[in-house]
């Protein structure tokens, strides 16, 4: 490493993802201070609270982010497939010597430090990801490339869902948006995508129960199969609107071919789980879904959603919620956090944290989008992919209309693990797009 | 399809689900005031302060009824975590079961909120529990002002503060589960005026329930308005007096100064002492007292409806007066055919007719004032005459309900036409079917405190004031209401006869109540005798004294006591000579009245 290539890489570093960042990283911190504030530890540096933690998380986010934009590109290439094997060994590990949290078996103890092999997952499997793709170059259009891109995915995944963490998991799903931008076809990312939303929805909505006009109390997959069927009627009403007339019927054909197949496989994967499986089997389904290690979820859900209707227009103000104040929202300071922000800084200040993450996303497509190095484009989608996941996931949980599924707001949710996962994602990929003109010709 | 075009297609959806979190951000934040509501019933609480009860005073400031703390011991399970069950127990005075029961019921009202675990523990028993309440989290003990009676008497008179019913909340929103409402007596009547006005203090709460702070610094506090003392009538030496009087007898008295209407006693015996319902021990009490065969709780001097009897003849003859029936010289044979009589008389004059209580003499007068032979139809005649005396009759009044303050009276009855049409049928009746109520009995019914008031009426010659217990709410004094005479439509002049006739009752040798006599004063009275069989007869007498400007009129009731002469006349003397004198002078009838017992069958 030479003086010269770190003048490049001031000269060339993309200032806005990492101002956006940053920025994130400050309204995150300001959101923990709130909501985990005890009267008992006030001040900024007090590090036995949880605020004072994160900003020593924090400040070795920096290190490793100088550490890490620093490092050749070329490294991180070579880095691929190395780190993709030594975390697949770890997530093994953790499997057998891991400490139970919370019903899940995803955390190594070393002393009061803990660490989460699965946030590193996702950076090593992007990373290996963008390795095999790039090194297949244009034979990605084969089949056989193809599974071994998908293995690459699922044997991680699998082993994150043995601990379980079905959050965690269903951001690997995410990586689909890279590979179709590399060509995957796109009724492959539909039906894929469909299915792991439809199992889902089936599951939960399966283990709900819903009061139906006339016929009461039922199990919610009705509910789940009458929104189908209006999403396909809608969809028919969209195709007759805006496709010409010779290709309506075709059309016509794919929507209702769709129905029937989403219909029919949400009532098998429900039919499967409600009557074929033994109770103890289907309870651990129902685990890995968060759903018995967490019976006040519907409590939880309540009052997030609650403590963001109070903030109404401009919320609150700093440490002025009640709700957030007196800890009404358990887990607020983590996977909750943002009922805090919608509380305290309410719609203008809850949009703009979504504006921020929309802006940082957008921005790292762009970024992927200018590389010349096939490696850093998939990886820099496979970024994208996984932060819009983890914000999908999440706030779509505490608004209500996603399942609760307990995964981390990135650079909000109190926790060194996430945050670190997302700085080592974040500045990987900047220091790539600082070597743009550089390397890989 | 270039696959460069993709980004703008994942960019797409991307966006998409943005604006779909601002959609439903803007539906929960802005556009619905649900989620608004719902944080506020989770954060915040209205801790209602109640204001301090009004105190009740007698006639001369002296206190009656006071304030006391007592505690209730509340739960809020959620605060709750694992505690010593049986040392509980034994601290509280609980048994297990009970504890669990309550804990399983306070858990279904609420989780966040209180529950009572149990109720009503004096302030003595709480000292010794709230010592060890900290070892056990979500217990606390909450205050209640409840009544302390200071010389434990008037209990009927003063009426019950309990707990409110849901009836009580459903009617008036001023009150809350638990709240205590004045139920019966002068808390019932004037509960608006000793309630006050609650205060509220809005705060904010933890998710335990802990109260954390005021809400906007308190600026939608109220504060609470403390409830107006009472002065009432009562004299609280006579009632304590005549309460000791009465003990060991069923029956009443009532005691009303002329010249104000003011109430100076009121005492149904059996009574109990109001302090027994107050307090830890008040459920246990209340049953003993609710199913006592003796109906202590039963307040007969407003309640209970007795046969006038004899003392009826002194309407009878001030109306007969007054419309010109007959005159103070009218002499009438005692003519024993149709009605009885006793005593040796022939051919009284209205003072002696009255003394010697004779029976005839009101039957021919009854009838005069009946058959005035207005119709040819005796039947018709007797119509119109019942009609215009019944009217007479309530003016002084019977049948009505005084327009006293006192609540839950019964009015007695005073017979009209319509009323016997009831029994016979129209125009099958007349003054020869219905001639007992001439000499107060039949159909007739009054109860005591008309039968006071009937005593004030004649002190007073001719008008009373609504018998009432209130003398002043607060500073304000009296409402107006009390302070307006109402005339019993007999001038002045008629009294004459009659007053002397009672006065000779008791001065007379032979007169029928020689025990009222009192050394110095000059008492007037009548004896009643209300026929009571097969028991013997309930003795009752009605006086005033002195006989110029009178102080004090009396009913007195002794059920199953026999004459009247005998229990009911020597009771009311007692109470005079202890109203006017503050003294006895003859120990020996106090001990003889102190010594006997009535308790019926
Ligand atoms: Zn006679």
């Amino acid at each position: 490493m030479t003086a010269q290539r770190s003048g490049d890489i001031r000269k060339n570093l993309d200032w806005s993802t990492f101002a956006i960042t940053l920025a994130l990283v400050a309204c995150g911190w300001v959101s923990i201070y709130s909501a985990a504030y005890t009267p008992e530890h006030t001040a900024i540096f007090d590090f036995k609270s949880e605020h004072g933690k994160q900003l020593i998380w924090i400040g070795i986010c920096a290190i490793i982010g100088l550490v890490l934009l620093n490092t050749e590109g070329e490294f991180f290439i070579r880095f691929s497939v190395i780190s993709y094997v030594v975390v697949l060994v770890l997530l093994i590990l953790v499997l057998i010597i891991g400490k139970k949290v919370g019903g899940a078996r995803s955390w190594f103890g070393i002393g009061s430090f803990s660490i989460q092999p699965s946030e590193f997952a996702k950076t090593t499997t992007a990373l290996m990801l963008a390795w095999f793709i790039a090194q297949t170059g244009s034979k990605f259009k084969a089949l056989g490339t193809r599974l071994q891109a998908g293995l690459i995915l699922l044997i991680p995944a699998g082993f994150i869902m043995l601990q379980p963490d079905a959050g965690t998991v269903l951001v690997f799903a995410g990586f689909i948006f890279a590979m179709y931008r590399e060509g995957l076809s796109g009724n492959l990312l539909i039906a894929g995508f469909g299915a792991i939303i439809l199992t889902i929805v089936a599951i939960l909505s399966g283990a709900s129960v819903f009061t139906y006009p006339f016929a009461g109390e039922q199990s919610g997959i009705y509910m789940m199969l009458i929104v189908l069927t209006i999403l396909a009627g809608l969809f028919f009403l969209g195709v007759r609107t805006f496709t010409l007339p010779r290709y309506r019927k075709k059309n016509n054909r794919i929507v209702l071919l769709a129905l029937v197949g989403a219909l029919g496989f949400s009532y098998m994967v429900n039919y499967g789980i409600e009557d074929i499986l033994k109770p103890h089997q289907r309870e651990r389904i129902y685990v890995l879904f968060g759903m018995n290690s967490n019976p006040d979820a519907a409590y939880n859900i309540n009052n997030a959603k609650a403590a963001i209707g109070a903030g109404g227009w401009t919320g609150k103000g700093f440490m002025n919620g009640p709700m957030t104040r007196y800890k009404f929202v358990p887990e607020q300071h983590t996977d909750f956090i943002f009922s805090s922000i919608g509380e305290e800084w309410g719609f203008l200040g809850s949009t703009l944290v979504i504006g921020l993450f929309l802006a940082l996303i957008l921005r790292i497509i762009a970024l992927a989008e200018r590389q010349r190095s096939q490696f850093s484009r998939v990886y820099g989608y496979a970024v994208a992919s996984i932060i819009f996941m983890h914000i999908l996931i999440n706030i779509g949980m505490v608004l209500g209309i996603a399942p609760v599924i307990g995964i981390p707001l990135p650079f909000f949710s109190y926790g060194g693990s996430s945050l670190m996962g997302f700085a080592i994602l974040i500045f990987i990929m900047l220091r790539l797009d600082a070597e743009r003109y550089s390397v890989f010709r | 399809m270039n696959l460069s075009n993709r980004r703008y297609i994942l960019s797409g959806i991307i966006v998409l689900f943005g604006l779909i979190f601002v959609a439903r951000l803007f539906y929960l934040q802005v556009a619905s005031d649900n989620w608004k509501a719902k944080a506020a019933v989770l954060t915040e609480e209205k801790i209602r302060i109640y204001p301090s009860r009004g105190l009740i005073y007698d006639r001369e400031s002296e206190l009656l009824v006071a304030n006391r703390a007592i505690y209730d011991l509340m739960v809020t399970p959620r605060q709750t975590s694992e505690f010593d069950s049986l040392a509980f127990c034994e601290l509280v005075g609980i048994s297990m079961n009970e504890l669990r029961e309550k804990i399983d019921k306070a858990v279904r009202y609420s989780r966040y909120k209180a529950s009572v675990l149990k109720k009503q523990i004096d302030p003595s028993d709480y000292a010794r529990i709230s010592e060890q309440l900290h070892k056990y989290p979500g217990f606390f003990g909450q205050v209640r002002t409840v009544r302390n009676y200071q010389k434990g008497i008037g209990a009927h008179l003063l009426g019950d503060f309990a707990e409110t019913n849901p009836k009580d909340l459903k009617k008036d929103n001023y009150y809350r589960q638990g709240d205590y409402i004045g139920k019966s007596g002068i808390e019932s009547v004037y509960e608006e005026q000793l309630r006050g006005i609650k205060g509220s203090k809005y705060v904010l709460v933890d998710v335990r329930n802990n109260i954390q702070e005021s809400l906007s610094e308190g600026d939608y506090d109220t504060t609470a308005v403390s409830g107006s003392d009472l002065t009432i009538t009562i004299d609280a030496e006579l009632q304590a007096y005549a309460e000791k009087l009465m003990v060991n007898k069923l029956g009443s008295v009532v005691a009303i100064e002329p010249s104000t209407g003011e109430i100076l006693a009121l005492v149904s015996s059996p009574g109990y002492n109001p302090n027994l319902l107050v307090g830890a021990q008040r459920g246990k009490n209340y049953k003993v007292l609710s199913t006592d065969s003796l109906k202590p709780l039963y307040n007969r001097a407003l309640q209970g409806q007795y046969r006038p009897g004899s003392i009826f003849k002194m309407v009878q003859s001030l109306i007969a007066l007054e419309h010109d029936f007959i005159t103070p010289q009218t002499r009438i044979s005692c003519n024993r055919g149709i009605i009885g009589c006793h005593g040796a008389h022939s051919y009284d004059d209205l003072e002696g007719a009255i003394i010697h209580s004779c029976n005839p003499y009101f039957h021919q007068v009854m009838k005069r004032m009946v058959e005035q032979g207005e119709e040819t139809s005796r039947f018709k005649d007797s119509r119109l005459g019942l009609a215009s005396w019944n009217k007479h009759i309530k003016r002084f009044g019977f049948g009505t309900d005084l327009r006293t303050d006192l609540p839950g009276m019964k009015s007695g009855n005073v017979p009209d036409p319509s009323y016997y049409d009831g029994i016979y049928g129209e125009l099958a009746w007349a003054y020869s079917t219905i001639y007992s109520i001439s000499i107060g009995e039949g159909e007739l019914l009054v109860n005591p405190l008309q039968m006071a008031n009937l005593a004030a009426i004649i002190a007073n010659r001719g008008y009373y004031y609504p018998p009432h217990v209130i003398r002043s709410i607060g500073n304000e004094g009296k409402p107006e209401a009390f302070r307006t005479p109402i005339s019993c439509g007999v001038k002045e002049e008629h009294f004459t006869p009659v007053v002397n006739a009672m006065q000779k009752v008791i001065e007379q040798p032979g007169g029928t109540a020689r025990r009222a006599r009192i050394e110095g004063i000059e008492v007037c009275g009548k004896t009643g005798t209300v026929q009571n069989d097969p028991l013997p007869d309930h003795s009752v007498f009605m006086s005033f004294a002195p006989k110029e400007n009178p102080q004090i009129a009396i009913s007195v009731y002794v059920e199953s006591s026999g004459f009247g002469g005998t229990w009911a006349a020597p009771i009311s003397a007692l109470l005079i000579e202890k109203y006017l004198t503050d003294s006895i002078s003859d120990p020996r009838k106090e001990q003889r009245i102190l010594d006997a017992v009535f308790l019926g069958p």
